[in-house]
């Protein structure tokens, strides 16, 4: 993908399957976005691959748009319209691509209420609060009971409250197992506790992809060891505790007293990882198979 | 029902509903009546003014003029509403949705278009009170009226989608007033158009602005009052002939821009708008 003749993304391959809650995690121009948007079929790629529900988004139609769900960083649109009368609307368009196992559209109250937003059905949309306005685009996004759900940086600029109730309201999304859902964040503990699995993405590539544990350990990331001998007290970092430990044992035994090891955080792995990645060391986390992206979302 | 159906139903519904919520919103009431009541003003100033020895009131042929002046300005309302919708991501939004830009777009003609219908009232029926010697008995005149007003919007909204397409912010867009107004300036409608400059009246006879103010004229002004009109005639063959010749420029374009327009929104250029439009502020 080029911006003009600057690439902005390269060896980007990822694959999402069904029913999976994945997170594109980065620092702020690290490609998410873009990425996003190439899936989402708003944006052409210079090269590469792409399939999302078995179809190139470059090329699909509207019945592929209708299995699609899409969240943006900030909307400000529809400002007149009250919630449900818009959430209505919005819905009928839907209603031509209901399929044999899934009724489109949601019905409107069923997810107002879902989303949480029962007492403001009736308010205008301009009226909303933050994290209101929030769940409304969620819910936009959701009216066309999507088997794919895009959200792009669903919690930038909300307050702690309304980003733990929009992390409750995902994590139910994703428990019921209908939803695949794609999301970026360059917030690390949101990306732990929604997604299945986390990429994380930097200058434009795929710097590491697994579960968050897989993350922590695949980046042998460096866990801290401190103890007390003869009361000094002593600290080490190092990849491989348990056997420095072990090795501490067998040379003071009784004289080593107040053991602690601080096990690498996810956050210190991705410091690490970020690090690693934009001072040009090959990380292992990733081996690059194609000179392009590609992408692909199966159902 | 097939999509295209539902989502051209959704469109009209959506339009049905912003027609209801400007005409419920103060701000929005305001823009309907300011221009009607200005342009009631300028009638009532000259509505005694007679217009050289035709033995016509220059109140009596400017009032139609306005009706036709009115109808055209459509065309802005429809690109100020392109513009301002794509920088605040409706329009984006509506590409998100299946079939969303084709009801998007039947949403606004439906809006723009009987917004404009109010709007001609408000303008039309106190005027009818303030100037005599109009010809509306007939429903000969109304049906003119009507088949001018419908001919003026195929052939201006189109050209109103293309140019809100081009302006990249509403910011800009306000400089498409100056050609518009130089546009009704020449076109004869707050005077005759036969008493102008030779080379003004070929001007004049290109652009919709003076054919919107014929057609209308020849609605409502009795038979005689043609004496004042270029060849003394109210030549409806060439009012079809040159909105027509703009309906087809405008439907032939129109597409091909908004395709192109619509396929590069996403995201990334609605964010990109807001902060430039967030800088300007502050």
């Amino acid at each position: 993908m080029r911006y003009g003749s600057t690439e902005v993304l390269r060896d980007v391959t990822l694959r999402v399957h069904h029913g999976e809650v994945v997170c594109l995690l980065g620092p702020n121009g690290a490609g998410k976005t873009t990425t996003l948007e190439i899936l989402e079929g708003f944006r052409m790629r210079s090269a590469g691959r792409v399939e999302v529900l078995g179809t190139d988004p470059a090329h699909a139609d509207e019945r592929w748009r209708a299995r699609i769900g899409v969240v943006l960083q900030s909307w400000r649109d529809h400002g007149r319209w009250r919630v449900r009368e818009l959430l209505t609307h919005l819905g009928r368009y839907y209603a031509p691509y209901s399929s044999g196992e899934i009724s489109r559209p949601w019905d409107a109250d069923e997810l107002i209420a879902a989303v949480g937003l029962t007492p403001h059905a009736q308010k205008k949309v301009r009226m909303l609060s933050g994290g209101q306005r929030r769940r409304l685009d969620v819910a936009i996004g959701l009216v066309g009971r999507p088997e794919l759900l895009f959200l792009d940086e669903p919690t930038a600029g909300l307050d702690p409250v309304a980003r733990r109730e929009f992390h409750e309201l995902v994590e139910g999304l994703a428990a019921q197992r209908h939803t695949t859902i794609v999301l970026t964040t360059h917030d690390l503990s949101e990306a732990e506790k929604l997604a299945n699995r986390i990429m994380v993405l930097d200058g434009g590539r795929i710097i590491a992809d697994g579960t968050a544990a897989d993350l922590a350990r695949r980046i042998a990331g460096e866990d801290q060891v401190r103890w007390t001998l003869e009361g000094r007290r002593h600290e080490h970092t190092t990849t491989e505790s348990t056997r420095f430990v072990r090795e501490l044992f067998e040379r003071h035994g009784d004289g080593i007293s107040d053991l602690e090891v601080r096990r690498a955080s996810l956050e210190d792995t991705y410091l690490t990882l970020v690090r690693r990645a934009e001072s040009g060391e090959s990380t292992d986390a990733h081996a690059a198979e194609s000179d392009n992206e590609s992408y692909e979302v199966v159902r | 029902m097939s999509p295209t159906m539902s989502a051209l139903r959704a469109g009209w519904s959506s339009g049905l509903i912003e027609l209801r919520q400007s005409l419920t919103n103060a701000g929005d009431l305001l823009n309907h009546f300011l221009w009607p009541v200005l342009m009631l003003l300028v009638t009532y100033f000259v509505r005694d003014v007679s217009f050289g020895d035709t033995g016509f009131d220059l109140g009596t042929l400017v009032l139609p003029s306005i009706l036709g002046m009115n109808s055209a300005m459509a065309m802005i309302t429809m690109s100020q509403l392109l513009t301002m919708e794509r920088e605040d991501g409706t329009l984006l939004r509506a590409k998100a949705t299946p079939n969303g830009v084709a009801g998007y777009l039947t949403g606004k003609i439906v809006f723009v278009t009987l917004g404009l219908i109010v709007d001609l009232a408000i303008f039309l029926i106190p005027g009818l009170l303030i100037v005599p010697g109009l010809s509306i008995g007939s429903a000969d005149a109304w049906l003119t009226l009507l088949w001018v007003l419908a001919l003026g919007l195929i052939a201006t909204l189109p050209i109103g989608a293309v140019l809100g397409s081009a302006f990249t912010s509403t910011r800009s867009q306000g400089l498409i007033m100056m050609p518009m107004m130089a546009m009704i300036a020449s076109s004869g409608i707050f005077y005759p158009v036969s008493s102008l400059p030779d080379w003004v009246q070929v001007i004049a006879q290109i652009f919709p602005v003076y054919w919107l103010g014929l057609g209308m004229r020849s609605a409502l002004l009795p038979d005689s009052a043609v004496a004042v009109e270029i060849g003394e005639s109210w030549r409806h063959l060439e009012t079809v002939a040159v909105l027509g010749a703009w309906a087809v420029l405008g439907l032939a374009i129109a597409p091909f821009v908004l395709r192109r327009m619509a396929r590069r929104e996403s995201g990334s250029t609605v964010a990109e708008r807001r902060e430039k439009a967030l800088q300007r502020v502050g």
